[in-house]
């Protein structure tokens, strides 16, 4: 048994909710794939509120956001499959062959261009060299918000928070609220990698102590976890030997970073960008393999989902009008001040008006001007009064088809 | 001299609030709701409670839940205490009331998943 369909979206999250709906309002025959029983990806267990305020002006819950492209789908004819994984893609004289398992069994779809939605995944303990046993309770941010929220179980009682990304704030707040201790909140770095309205709204409202440089370096307990140890973290980013504490508690959650899931890609051929994690991609979120897509957190980790689903749309529009044609790339060149600039590349042959980019700074600096150049003419600046490598920032751009663009950043004052 | 981050909206803008009361002078804010924010972190400071709350429906144990307007931050625990108390039986949807907030404050808390109804 074997579907045909112009557009096949792998992943039903915010980003592939937003490509399958942008993807059938194109014109094209959709197929949703989603691996779990119900869509909306990671916004299920966000029950906080925050999202929403670009794309609606309002400040929703994850589900509520969800909900409002649960909607919009309803009135399309997307078909979506749940409970189904991807096993395998090969090229096919139509486009893509995919192999895929359901509940009823392996199926096949013909598709001629594939948007691949696959979100991002944590880091995990093994991945930041923590020394010592693995016990029950050492669990990253991410399994402790479904824990919580989806199962209503509470992960532990004395708990201990290891980076200060978003997810590990919101849980700090979301583990208080429910009746938890937490301790702290540990981050190795000596700036927190949170947004400064999570450390403000979920520690400072609480009274959870922030603690920079310093990191966690060892676990104890057998079956369960007992204490971690703390230490300072040097200049050098090394722990320093002398410095070192042991915490009891019965949780260790990590909040350690987020990957750009691509191993489905990566199995198509798909460059990878060596900063981003993700593919590198043209404006419409187009790989270099043509008729493949990339979008949300598997093409950059966002720190907004209003920007996920901006550019889900944008790859699903894509997708739907794709055809093998001549194609002709300039590169997007960040000067060294950049983390990274995304996309890495656009497509001249399909330029809009303007063309939106992200990028993000590598350090923390006070009123920047950042300016967009193309052949050394001036295309845009915008002067901003604080730049922070969490903080991901989005420009429209008018890039014509005339010469290589340039990002550059000047500290004023 | 007092000091504040927005969360208002992701930017976080850091406010600085000179004086009290209607003489107070705001600086920092990228934009209107910041002054607004700061003035009420002097007088009143609110926020937005958001939780989940069990339910008698087998596949989703938990249905997301939100106070559908910011409410006094003393009040958070007891919010909590309510919501800590809730069984939820009947399919409500994204938006409908689950309990009204009168013991504690003003307002309601409302689902906002439609997990119990799709």
């Amino acid at each position: 048994m074997s579907v045909q369909c112009g557009v096949c979206v792998i992943g039903g999250g915010p980003a592939g909710l937003a490509a399958a709906i942008a993807a059938e309002k194109e014109g094209a025959k959709v197929v949703l794939i989603e691996r779990e029983a119900r869509l909306g990806g990671i916004l299920k267990q966000c029950v906080h509120d925050g999202f929403g305020l670009v794309r609606f002006g309002e400040k929703l819950a994850g589900p509520e956001y969800a909900e409002r492209y649960l909607d919009l789908l309803k009135k399309t004819t997307v078909h979506v499959m749940l409970h189904t994984f991807v096993d395998n893609i090969r090229p096919h004289a139509m486009g893509w062959h995919l192999t895929v398992v359901t509940s009823e069994g392996m199926r096949h779809i013909i598709a001629s261009a594939i948007v691949l939605a696959t979100g991002c995944r944590e880091r995990t303990a093994r991945q930041v060299a923590i020394h010592g046993t693995r016990p029950a309770g050492l669990i990253t941010a991410g399994a402790a918000q479904y824990y919580t929220n989806i199962l209503g179980q509470l992960p532990g009682r004395r708990c201990v928070i290891l980076g200060s990304g978003d997810i590990g704030l919101i849980m700090a707040r979301r583990l208080t609220l429910e009746g938890a201790q937490v301790l702290g909140v540990y981050e190795a770095k000596p700036v927190p990698s949170g947004l400064p309205r999570n450390i403000a709204q979920c520690l400072n409202d609480f009274g959870i102590p922030l603690h920079l440089s310093k990191t966690v370096t060892q676990v104890f307990g057998s079956e369960r976890l007992e204490a971690v140890e703390i230490a300072e973290v040097g200049s050098n980013m090394q722990p320093v030997n002398s410095v070192r504490e042991r915490v009891a508690c019965d949780a260790l959650i990590l909040s350690v970073g987020l990957i750009p899931e691509n191993e489905l890609a990566e199995t198509l051929g798909v460059e990878l960008h060596p900063v981003t994690k993700g593919p590198l991609c043209d404006q419409n979120g187009m790989t270099n393999v043509p008729g493949v897509f990339s979008c949300g957190n598997a093409a950059h980790v966002n720190d907004l989902v209003d920007y996920v689903s901006e550019s889900g749309e944008s790859a699903g529009r894509a997708a739907a009008r794709y055809a093998a044609k001549e194609r002709a790339y300039l590169d997007i060149v960040p000067d060294s001040s950049f983390l990274y600039a995304f996309p890495q590349r656009v497509d001249v042959t399909e330029l809009g008006e303007k063309t939106v980019l992200f990028f993000r700074s590598r350090d923390e600096c006070d009123r920047t001007r950042v300016i967009v150049k193309q052949n050394g003419r001036e295309l845009f600046k915008k002067t901003y009064r604080k730049l922070r490598p969490p903080e991901m920032e989005r420009v429209a751009v008018p890039i014509t088809a005339v010469g290589p663009v340039t990002l550059e950043m000047e500290v004023l004052s | 001299m007092r000091e504040f981050i927005c969360i208002t909206c992701p930017t976080g803008c850091h406010l600085t609030v000179e004086g009290s009361g209607d003489e107070a002078k705001v600086s920092g804010n990228e934009c209107k709701r910041g002054e607004a924010f700061a003035r009420a972190e002097l007088t009143c400071p609110t926020r937005t409670i958001c939780s989940t709350v069990r339910t008698a429906f087998g596949h989703a144990p938990m249905l997301p839940v939100r106070t559908d307007r910011e409410v006094p931050k003393d009040c958070i625990p007891a919010v909590m205490r309510l919501i800590a108390n809730v069984l939820v039986k009947e399919p409500i949807a994204c938006g409908e009331t689950v309990i009204p907030l009168d013991p504690v404050c003003e307002g309601t808390l409302i689902a906002t998943s439609n997990l119990l109804v799709r």
